[in-house]
């Protein structure tokens, strides 16, 4: 009986003793990395707790990778991802804001640019202006200016993008498009795809995969379709309160989307957004009208080749900006980690690593586009010469209450189709909101 | 009659049938038994599926193997919910427990000018929608340091349980022969000696009732969870297995593990203790 | 899913007056004494905090910045709730899901009680069985009828598996497939009828019916609240003496009549207070909802509770979410005040 345990050990201990010597190996590539890690070393690492609604398959390892970053740079430290699921952040956006008012902020939190950023953050004052690191790090010179001007209020950053979603995308199975005759080309309009729809009806498949249930993909799905009727000045202007929401644009818009919501699967309220992709994936539906993270579940699934995209019918030009970015909060429980934190996620490095994963593009111009995938190679040249207008479906282009206001509205009439209701309720919103901002 | 009177089980008409209208009795009985235990049944027999030889149009079907299905991945991923659950349910129960028993002692035994006025203000409580209170329940949280504590809940949870479990304890002692609380009077024993000599050895029975009702209920809340607690991993089941269950990336036959799992406290507790359970259910509701 | 009924039992006997009163005055004074903290919490917790609410809702206050500056016109709020299509239909909704399940939950636990109390084998285990779900938490019940309602999955391959649709299909008629929770149709509209007494009736958009997909939700909480139902109406039936039941069979009632003539009205108060406590839980109910189908398609299944969690939470109008919390209390007051006030009166 004593032997037995005797030769175990034995085995067991020159097991171990591979395992260290490849561990050698590793350590001596990790040892280049030793200066900074020493530098770091001088002061305790202590923590850092990053808020974010980044949970799915697609999504988490893309933080990990941004967590990864910054612990090679500052080893040791304990971060706490604080991250909430649940569709595109609406739960999450509920739980950092009781936070906040709680006055219990995290270290840091992903947030949208543009109205989200300084509605909800830099106007009531949970956020420190972060201008002496856009400085420091000469960002401004690496990032376009009209993404830098959505992260500015008052002539002060207020936080740094770390990725660029398209909200325009428009995917689909190109199997299902193969098995039924349809042949879809480099852009779309809303003819051809009313044409592929009817198409598809006859085979009984579901041309345009919805998913309800955490609303945000039925009011995207029609800011998409409005940016297709009316282009992006309008577009732009009717979300700045510049354009009325009763116009025959907007009303034209509405009815294209009605005849859109002829074609979606009857399950829709339902599903969350990535159950439509999924329907994508498993060649039940035709197309999905969805921002480009979708792409992160096509990868996750194993899904990438079998998938195609083009602009949202009639968008082609148009780059819907859906743009994460990370904040600086007033009373940070390791403010000194927070703004590391920053200048990690803002570098080029940390940005070749994270957006590859996550399914977005970086914000930096200065990155290796070689790295990225034909689609994110894709994305970056529409990025680089389409007409940006941010999305309202994803709080960049209004306050809160306009958003709801549009959930709401869009949710209705995905069931009632009904032009002037909805007509009605776009422009009460737009009194609404002129009422509170003023 | 020292326990609340609660005949449930006595409940029966005369033995006078026999015959076929008994079969059809058992028969409704047993048909109504399949339905209550449909969900049941899909919870557990597809929590117990591999997605890898099992489709969700499969979702009646037995499983094919016993190995455990969505189970452990659904272990690992509620059970920091779990923990934190129990973590603040049991001191919660406990606490709100003994806070009734001597609100209830009280209510009963020494009544005053107002207190019956007071009991009924303090009932009200339990019926209130806690939307209602929200707002204002944040911000003094946030006053006193607890807002997003897991201790705050508990807090949340003492304070909004005082109405049930004053009225559970209430209606108990009101039961209680005041002759012998006027003994022991006689015998120079005050209100606080009294309440540990006479009234709290007679209270086992009601402090099981109330600590099984109070479990379950505690247990079972969603509203606070969500609001108080932002911590993911220090959020109760309830939110973590409503999370859960709104993204399409995590499989289905995890998520039906999952709601078996935070079900599966309280639904042993009814089994196991499940005669005190249907007390608490019932405690005030027949006049004493 | 707190529901207990609070009847409030009768007290046996007063303490005596007499020797005691002198001896011990201080132990009286210690009682509200010792009483006072959990009042007072109560009064702060409830009370005031429901009037802190209630003021939120009077105020300025619908950014993520809190602005407690009273709004002018006091009160406008309560006109921009009342016309808000969303919260007119989360009104209707509730009045909806509310009968369905009162009659669904109470008929059912009565149906169940009677079934009980006819001695039957194992008696025990159904009860059991059927006050089983009472123990679960909405957001498990919604879990689990979200999958058994769901279009694609659920009863709808039992409908398949049954051949039905085959069935039908050899009939030349569309295979049975309900949408359950995903359908948006109202059915049984109200407008139209109205109209012609009321013809203002004709101008709302606002749809008078019965939104289908509420249908299964109420089943789902009738089946979770039906158990309670049940206990309630086995412990009144256990209260009924032998010699009622024995003297009505003389008569030579049916067992038919005998239940009834005789046995439910002589339930009616148990009936009466499991009417208010459902009526209740059906004003407040939100996990469930929330974890079974969310708002629904068109907002079919859309209540307050959801409503004022979306407006603090989400489109962080404060002012429009505590007006929203004080109208759902409201509705709850009118139920249980009258209630608790007769309670009073026996105590």
């Amino acid at each position: 009986m004593q032997d037995v345990t005797k030769t175990l050990t034995t085995r067991a201990s020159r097991r171990g003793v591979l395992k260290g010597s490849a561990a050698l190996g590793l350590g001596t590539l990790a040892a280049s990395s030793l200066g900074s890690r020493f530098a770091a070393a001088q002061d305790e690492p202590g923590s850092l707790e990053v808020f974010s609604w980044w949970t799915s398959p697609g999504e988490a390892p893309a933080l990990q990778a941004l967590f990864d970053a910054y612990l090679a740079k500052y080893p040791g430290t304990e971060i706490i991802n604080a991250a909430v699921a649940g569709g595109a952040g609406v739960n999450a956006v509920a739980v950092l804001q009781t936070r906040l008012q709680g006055n219990q902020p995290p270290d840091s939190w992903q947030t949208h640019v543009g109205h989200e950023l300084v509605d909800q953050y830099v106007v009531p004052g949970y956020c420190e202006p972060i201008t002496d690191i856009y400085e420091s790090e000469k960002w401004a010179d690496v990032i376009p200016a009209g993404l830098v001007e959505q992260a500015t209020w008052e002539s002060n950053q207020y936080s740094i993008p770390v990725g660029v979603h398209r909200g325009n995308g428009f995917w689909f199975n190109k199997q299902v498009m193969k098995d039924n005759g349809i042949e879809v080309g480099d852009t779309m309009t809303v003819d051809e795809f009313f044409a592929a729809a009817d198409i598809l009806q006859k085979a009984g498949i579901p041309a345009l995969a919805l998913a309800t249930k955490d609303t945000f993909a039925a009011a995207q799905t029609f800011e998409n379709t409005l940016l297709g009727a009316v282009g992006p000045d309008t577009y732009r202007a009717l979300f700045k309160g510049e354009a009325p929401w009763d116009s025959p644009e907007v009303r034209a818009a509405a009815e294209t989307y009605a005849k859109m919501l002829d074609y979606v699967n009857p399950d829709h309220s339902a599903l969350t957004w990535d159950g439509a992709t999924a329907l994508i994936i498993e060649g039940k539906a035709g197309f999905n009208s969805m921002g480009d993270w979708a792409y992160g579940e096509f990868v996750s699934k194993n899904a990438v080749d079998n998938v195609g995209w083009v602009s949202h019918p009639g968008t082609n030009g148009s780059f819907v900006l859906v743009v994460d970015s990370f904040t600086l909060p007033k009373g940070a429980p390791n403010a000194e980690n927070a703004k590391r934190w920053l200048r990690v996620v803002g570098s080029k490095e940390a940005q070749e690593a994270f957006n590859p994963l996550k399914g977005s593009i970086p914000p930096r111009t200065d990155v290796n586009r070689e790295i990225f995938s034909p689609y994110h190679q894709w994305s970056m040249d529409s990025f680089a010469k389409d007409a940006l207008v941010p999305s309202c479906a994803h709080s960049q282009a209004s306050s809160p209450a306009f958003k709801q206001a549009f959930y709401d509205a869009s949710l209705a009439f995905v069931t009632d189709k009904d032009v002037d209701t909805y007509i009605a309720m776009l422009s009460d919103a737009q009194a609404m909101d002129a009422e509170t901002t003023s | 009659m020292a326990s609340a009177p609660l005949p449930v089980t006595s409940a029966c008409a005369p033995r006078r049938k026999g015959g076929v209208g008994r079969y059809i009795v058992l028969a409704l009985l047993i048909a109504a038994t399949a339905f209550y235990l449909m969900p049941v049944y899909v919870m557990v027999i597809n929590g117990l599926k591999d997605k890898s030889y099992m489709t969700l149009s499969d979702m009646w079907k037995f499983p094919l193997y016993l190995d455990g299905g969505g189970f452990p991945l659904a272990w690992k991923t509620l059970s920091p919910n779990l923990w934190a659950s129990l973590r603040m349910v049991i001191p919660a129960t406990i606490l709100s427990s003994l806070l009734g028993a001597v609100n209830g002692y009280l209510l009963s035994k020494w009544k005053f000018r107002g207190s019956d006025v007071i009991f009924t203000l303090i009932l009200f409580g339990m019926f209130i929608p806690y939307q209602a209170i929200l707002i204002p329940l944040i911000r003094f949280l946030d006053q006193i340091g607890l807002y997003g504590k897991w201790q705050g809940l508990v807090l949340v949870h003492v304070i909004y349980g005082i109405p049930i479990t004053c009225l559970i304890f209430r209606n108990y002692f009101t039961n209680v022969p005041t002759e012998l609380v006027e003994a022991a009077r006689i015998d120079g024993a005050g209100l606080i000696q009294t309440f540990f000599q006479i009234i709290l050895p007679l209270s086992l029975p009601a402090f099981v009732v109330v600590g099984i009702f109070q479990f379950t209920n505690i247990w079972n809340d969603f509203l606070f969870g969500v609001t108080v607690v932002f911590n993911p991993a220090d959020q109760p089941v309830t939110v973590a297995l409503n999370n859960l269950n709104g993204t399409n990336s995590v499989d289905w036959t995890v998520v039906m593990a999952a709601a078996v799992l935070s079900a599966l406290p309280t639904a042993i507790v009814y089994v196991l203790l499940g005669r005190y359970f249907i007390r608490g259910l019932l405690a005030g509701s027949m006049k004493g | 899913m707190a529901v207990t009924s609070p009847s409030i039992p009768q007290e046996i006997a007063r303490p005596v007056a007499g020797l005691r009163r002198q001896r011990f005055t201080l132990e009286r004074a210690l009682s509200p004494l010792l009483l006072a903290p959990s009042a007072v919490a109560i009064f702060v917790f409830v009370y005031g905090f429901i009037v802190y609410t209630f003021y939120v809702s009077l105020s300025n206050w619908k950014s993520a910045k809190p602005d407690l500056s009273l709004r002018r016109p006091v009160g406008v709020i309560y006109a921009d709730l009342f016309s808000q299509t969303r919260f007119q239909i989360d009104l209707r909704n509730t009045v909806v899901f509310t009968i369905m399940f009162l009659i669904l939950a109470v008929l059912g636990g009565l149906a169940l009680a009677i079934l009980l109390d006819r001695h039957v084998p194992a008696s025990g285990f159904f009860r059991s069985v059927f006050l089983f779900p009472y123990a679960l938490s909405f957001i498990t019940t919604g879990v689990a009828w979200s999958w058994i309602f769901n279009p694609e999955t659920g009863i709808n391959l039992l409908f398949d598996a049954a051949g039905i649709n085959r069935l039908l299909a050899a009939f030349g008629t569309g295979p049975l497939k309900p949408g359950w929770i995903t359908d948006p149709a109202v059915i049984w509209q109200l407008n139209g009828p109205l109209a012609t007494v009321f013809p203002a009736v004709g101008d709302w958009s606002l749809k008078l019916g019965v939104p289908v997909a509420m249908i299964p939700v109420a089943m789902a909480a009738a089946w979770q609240l039906s158990g309670f139902a049940m206990a309630m109406f086995l412990a009144g039936l256990g209260t009924i003496s032998n010699e009622v039941r024995e003297a009505a069979a003389l008569d030579g009632a049916s067992d038919f009549r005998l239940y009834k003539d005789v046995i439910i009205p002589l339930l009616n108060p148990i009936t009466v207070s499991v009417l208010i406590i459902l009526t209740h839980v059906s004003l407040k109910i939100f996990d469930l909802i929330f974890a079974m189908s969310g708002k629904g398609p068109g907002f079919a299944t859309d209540v307050p509770g959801i409503f004022v969690y979306e407006m603090i939470f989400r489109a962080q109008r404060y002012n429009l979410g505590a007006a929203a919390a004080i109208v759902m209390l409201a509705s709850v007051a009118l139920v249980i005040v009258p209630y608790l006030a007769r309670q009073l009166k026996s105590l």
